[in-house]
């Protein structure tokens, strides 16, 4: 039987997308073992590759993959038992007494995504761990994507998996009690995943794709392994939004576009209706979270005909229900932004004034950028000019440098 | 069962622990065991000023590491996992400070 090779390649490269998580997670489970696991999922991959091409894609490929693997990874460990182990085995529930908690949901992929975002993993940790182990993006590809060398990304997510192991970093769902924060960690980490992407943080390109396509299909995966959650339907629908306006971010000579310049015709509607249903079912659920405010927010927007059609005073509304529940400087400013667009640019420069002077946004582009704007919009051009240069000062993207520096030029004394 | 220490540091103020804490301390070991831990040995150090710090043939007064907070106790648990220890952990009274968990070399227990 001969089996076209492009059919075979796509089949595989499909699965990799799809499956990986589930077949590692599954594989994990069995050898307690991550860097057994994953080799020996690396290897069924390459075994798929072979056996597709001579007997055809099987029915199940997860299905299929998961076995060649589990076999392989027993195999591997019953030829390592001889060894002396370094590091302690994974902790799992079947491992321990029943006195785990047995509300937590099994699925395994969920396991890995928590352990993957445990606290005790440092934020630079957490995010390629869950790129590398659920995604299964090689590690290149995201020393790339984080525009670190490959050497020191591989030893940050070596050192990751030996204090997993080392400090006994448990795989499993955490307790009921423990998570919604828990589950806010993972949130948190899809989140900047795609705004990692959606903004990369220098070089010429202002979207880099995989990254935020790897978050969408993690928000979307967890969609569907925790249904009833306000909070993981908030955040899959506020990266649909974004993700519906990603074509018309920039211009066709890459110049960044705001949000009144953006052709609203082309954003995609069929992912801004999918927001809408989940945003629709995720308030009705009650006492909505940060994600939920923000794809609320960002569904105005995009429900909008024009910028000035905008419902400003709802919005307005939803960043102070958003500052309720995440009191943060950055939602600060934000709200400034809104406050300009319902109370007027003076009113809002009084707030932005006051966030300079609590210093915590000192880095941060977007309070000068913001500040730059109303200041504009104030005929205070010569001042306009100084804030835009200063937020030009504190970015290292070209396109946002672009961005600022046509925006410079625009004003009279620029 | 894992074995972790738990390095209590304290913003040393030249005051004695107020009796509450000292109280809750004594409370410890029976609110550990309730939650499934156990405390396997502790020490309370003198104030950091008590130290004596050696590198090589150099001794000098004080402690090894200066630091806002000072190192003032130790103390051994047993746990099941690193959120169990972090669970039992988080028990510790503390006045202006925190606490450090760190897993022990060779002390698990073959599953």
């Amino acid at each position: 039987m001969t089996v076209d090779a492009g059919q075979v390649e796509r089949a595989v490269a499909d699965a990799h997308r799809r499956e990986w998580a589930y077949v590692l997670a599954t594989t994990v489970r069995v050898t307690r073992d991550i860097d057994a696991a994953e080799e020996a999922v690396q290897d069924a991959y390459v075994q798929a590759l072979e056996t597709w091409s001579r007997d055809g894609v099987p029915d199940k490929p997860g299905a299929w993959l998961t076995t060649v693997a589990r076999r392989r990874a027993l195999n591997m460990l019953r030829s390592r038992q001889t060894l002396e182990r370094k590091l302690p085995l994974l902790i799992t529930p079947e491992a321990e007494d029943s006195t785990m908690p047995t509300d937590a949901i099994p699925d395994d992929r969920l396991r890995l995504v928590f352990t993957c975002c445990h606290p005790a993993l440092a934020r630079e940790a957490q995010i390629p761990l869950t790129l590398r182990l659920v995604c299964g993006v090689s590690t290149p590809d995201i020393a790339q994507a984080f525009l670190v060398p490959e050497a020191t990304m591989a030893a940050r997510i070596t050192r990751a998996k030996k204090k997993i192991a080392a400090a006994r970093i448990p795989y499993v769902v955490p307790s009921s009690a423990d998570l919604p924060a828990r589950l806010d960690t993972v949130l948190t980490v899809i989140h900047l995943l795609y705004a990692s992407g959606h903004t990369a943080y220098s070089g010429g390109e202002l979207v880099r794709d995989e990254m935020t396509e790897r978050a969408l299909d993690l928000a979307r995966m967890l969609r569907s392994l925790l249904p009833a959650d306000g909070e993981v339907a908030g955040l899959l629908a506020l990266l649909l939004v974004l993700h519906a306006r990603r074509a018309t971010r920039t211009d066709a000579n890459g110049r960044l576009l705001r949000l009144e310049e953006q052709d609203r015709s082309r954003w995609d509607r069929a992912l801004i209706a999918e927001a809408d249903r989940l945003l629709v079912w995720s308030l009705k659920a009650g006492s909505p979270g940060r994600f939920t405010i923000q794809a609320a927010i960002a569904a105005l927007h995009a429900q909008a005909r024009s910028y000035e059609e905008t419902d400003w005073p709802q919005i307005l509304r939803l960043y102070g229900a958003l500052l309720r529940v995440w009191p943060s400087p950055v939602v600060t400013l934000n709200r400034a932004v809104a406050v300009s667009m319902v109370d007027g640019p003076e009113a809002a420069l009084g707030l932005v004034a006051e966030l300079e002077a609590d210093g915590r946004l000192a880095g941060y582009r977007y309070l000068f950028a913001t500040k730059a704007d109303l200041l504009r919009r104030l005929g205070r051009d010569t001042e306009a000019v100084v804030a835009f240069r200063q937020a030009l000062a504190l970015t290292d993207n070209e396109v946002e440098q672009g961005f600022l520096t046509d925006r410079i030029r625009a004003l009279p004394d620029g | 069962m894992a074995q972790y220490a738990v390095l209590i540091f304290e913003r040393e103020t030249g005051e004695d622990l107020p009796p509450e804490v000292l109280e809750a301390h004594g409370q410890l070991g029976d609110r550990i065991a309730e939650l499934g831990g156990r405390i396997v040995a502790g020490m309370a150090l003198e104030p950091s000023g008590t130290a004596t710090a050696i590198r090589g043939d150099l001794v000098t007064d004080g402690p090894f590491v200066e630091t806002k907070e000072a190192l003032a106790g130790v103390f051994v648990i047993e746990a099941r996992d690193l959120d169990h220890a972090l669970a039992l952990a988080k028990l510790t009274p503390i006045v202006s400070g925190g606490v450090e968990v760190r897993p022990l070399i060779g002390f698990e227990q073959p599953a």
